[in-house]
């Protein structure tokens, strides 16, 4: 992708059969950059006004006492910041955000894979068991909101009402604030696990069918298969979705925002909500900012650990 | 001929057939498979169910004390038509629609465009241009929030559906997805129309754009699904009753109807009915798009 000018007109001057036809090199580069921009340009446009401005001018707020009532846009340096790092409300929703990731990462992945591997085993009626395991990616939140209040209702609801079956009290789902976040994961874990079945379905198809004609030669089992074969080619796959789901955890924002407001007590708040609302409810534009720019510092180290995590593998 | 590279290229994972491993004869553990993606089924299956029986409940019976799957009274369609009656689902979902279809086709064209240059084209700033894309892939959209709020404001856009629109067409990861596309198809082919002296806007639109079909598609799927069910940033970019989306207009439901549940489940029903309608009919495409575009990031 990087090859540079000169080596790839040799390389075309070489396979042109007509070379005389074309235009002279000088010609031909300065006609790339115009050609090259203007295909660039639509998305450039976006890219800049929607993207790079925001990401800019957020920063910029986050140095202003910037509020939605308008008062006080001066500069006031890194106060924002040194706000934030001593604001309790911010370390919880931090903590919670985190503590969401950790123990929602651990059954996305873990359950997409059975899911993958148990249809990869050859069950029938394929498209049945795809489409009730992917279905509720297909939800809004807010219908995955609705449904999950309704079933954890601690009254009616369908779970304690099953669960006093077997004689266990009645759970606070939603209002126990030791259960709550863990209920949350819950809905979460119906809701998008589908999608990392299906990459993990994909990446299971695509291995070579006769390491298992090669092993089941040998004598080994359906279950040894799956951990000498199966499991091992998918390294590359398990680590993209463990990587990519840890960054989709961080963002969590809409089914907690929906189901329990970040509540009961603030035990599930997490910090997207907590911008949200210094920003939106409590008109603090610059502080919202600031924390904003806390929260993406976490995000981008994340990333860097994935980046050098990638490239240590495909070395 | 350019069909071995175009097939290799797109991971075929949508043959629903496509068992690669021999066909065993039914053992123990087969049929323990059976059992245990049969429970994981249900387990997926109840909360549409519990939903679906609910909403056609008489909300006296959704609201009982006794947990009934065939209610006392009987099934009614009274939450449906209340809700109808209510008059709000079908405008946003007409919202939904036309905003996701607006961002998807906005998506599409400047992703295509600027993924045929940094593909095809040497031009002066490509690598710099290169990285900035793939830098911003890891920008989070709450991260956003805040100053393309005050933005808005500033356009005057808050309050239109162009609020909810432009911000959302931004998919550097899909930028990729179809560079890495374009990249597989071989060059032979358009040097045969540089000969014939078509320019690149002409290559781009005639050869290029209908190869790309099967991925143009999964991207397309992706940035649909996506947009149609996005909360966070068309509930802060509009206020106004008549421009809701139906992920946010639910969320009002909520509020303004608190117990009545038989409605409640009503209106997340007809809420999910469409993506799942489409889905039923295009589940093979829908399925490889996700599998195609999946793993670049989002």
């Amino acid at each position: 992708m990087s090859s540079s000018t000169v080596s790839r007109q040799t390389r075309q001057a070489r396979t042109t059969p007509a070379p005389g036809l074309k235009p002279g090199p000088s010609l031909r580069t300065s006609r790339n950059n115009v050609s090259g921009w203007a295909f660039a340009a639509p998305f450039l446009v976006f890219f800049l006004v929607f993207l790079v401005w925001p990401i800019l001018y957020g920063f910029y707020m986050s140095l202003t006492g910037k509020s939605l009532t308008g008062a006080n846009d001066a500069l006031i340096g890194f106060a924002n910041y040194s706000e934030a790092f001593a604001d309790a409300g911010m370390w919880r929703s931090l903590g919670n955000t985190v503590y969401f990731t950790v123990i929602s990462t651990v059954p996305l992945v873990v359950v997409a894979l059975v899911m993958a591997a148990l249809l990869n085993i050859g069950l029938p009626a394929q498209w049945l068991w795809r489409l009730s395991y992917f279905a509720p990616f297909l939800l809004a939140s807010t219908v995955v909101s609705l449904f999950f209040v309704w079933m954890y209702n601690p009254q009616l609801g369908l779970i304690n009402d099953f669960l006093s079956k077997f004689g266990i009290p009645k759970v606070g789902w939603l209002n126990d604030p030791n259960v709550a976040m863990w209920s949350i994961v819950i809905a979460t874990l119906w809701w998008t696990v589908g999608f990392n079945f299906l990459l993990y379905l994909a990446a299971m198809q695509n291995i070579p069918v006769q390491h298992y004609e090669a092993a089941s030669l040998d004598g080994a089992g359906a279950w040894r298969q799956f951990f000498s074969i199966t499991l091992p080619q998918l390294t590359p796959t398990t680590v993209m979705i463990v990587l990519l789901q840890i960054l989709a955890s961080l963002k969590v924002f809409d089914q907690i925002y929906q189901m329990t407001s970040g509540g009961p007590g603030g035990s599930t708040r997490p910090v997207v909500q907590y911008i949200f609302e210094t920003g939106f409810t409590g008109y603090r534009l610059g502080y919202s900012a600031a924390i904003s720019y806390i929260f993406f510092g976490l995000i981008v180290v994340v990333s860097a650990l994935q980046f050098v995590i990638t490239r240590r593998r495909s070395a | 001929m350019a069909n071995t590279t175009l097939t290799r290229s797109i991971p075929r994972s949508d043959s629903g057939q496509a068992i690669r491993q021999p066909r065993k004869k039914l053992s123990a553990g087969k049929i323990a498979a059976v059992v245990v993606a049969a429970v994981l089924a249900v387990l997926w299956l109840v909360p549409f169910a519990w939903a679906t029986v609910t909403a056609f409940k008489s909300e006296a019976d959704a609201s009982a004390s006794k947990v009934s799957w065939f209610p006392p009274s009987g099934f009614t369609f009274d939450a449906f038509v209340n809700v109808f009656q209510a008059g709000n689902i079908p405008l946003w979902t007409w919202n939904s629609l036309y905003t996701s279809a607006a961002i998807t086709l906005i998506t599409l064209v400047i992703s295509a465009f600027i993924a045929y240059a940094l593909s095809r084209i040497e031009f002066k700033g490509k690598k710099v241009l290169m990285i900035a894309i793939i830098a911003s892939i890891i920008v989070p959209p709450p991260v956003l929030m805040i100053p393309l709020f005050y933005q808005m404001l500033a356009f005057k856009m808050i309050d239109t559906p162009w609020a909810i629109i432009l911000p959302q067409v931004i998919h550097p990861a899909m930028v990729f997805v179809l560079k890495r596309f374009f990249d597989q198809i071989p060059h032979e082919l358009e040097e045969a129309a540089v000969m014939d002296g078509a320019s690149r806007l002409r290559i781009f639109m005639q050869i290029i754009l209908p190869l790309s079909r099967p991925i143009l598609a999964a991207v397309a799927i992706f940035v649909f699904i996506g947009a149609w069910n996005n909360f966070l940033w068309p509930f802060i970019s509009t206020n106004d009753d008549s421009l809701l989306t139906l992920p946010v207009g639910l969320q009002t439901i909520k509020s303004a109807y608190g117990v009545q549940y038989a409605q409640n489940m009503a209106s997340a029903l007809l809420a999910a009915l469409p993506l799942i309608v489409v889905f039923l009919f295009f589940q093979r495409q829908i399925i490889k798009g996700i599998s195609t575009t999946g793993l670049a990031g989002t």
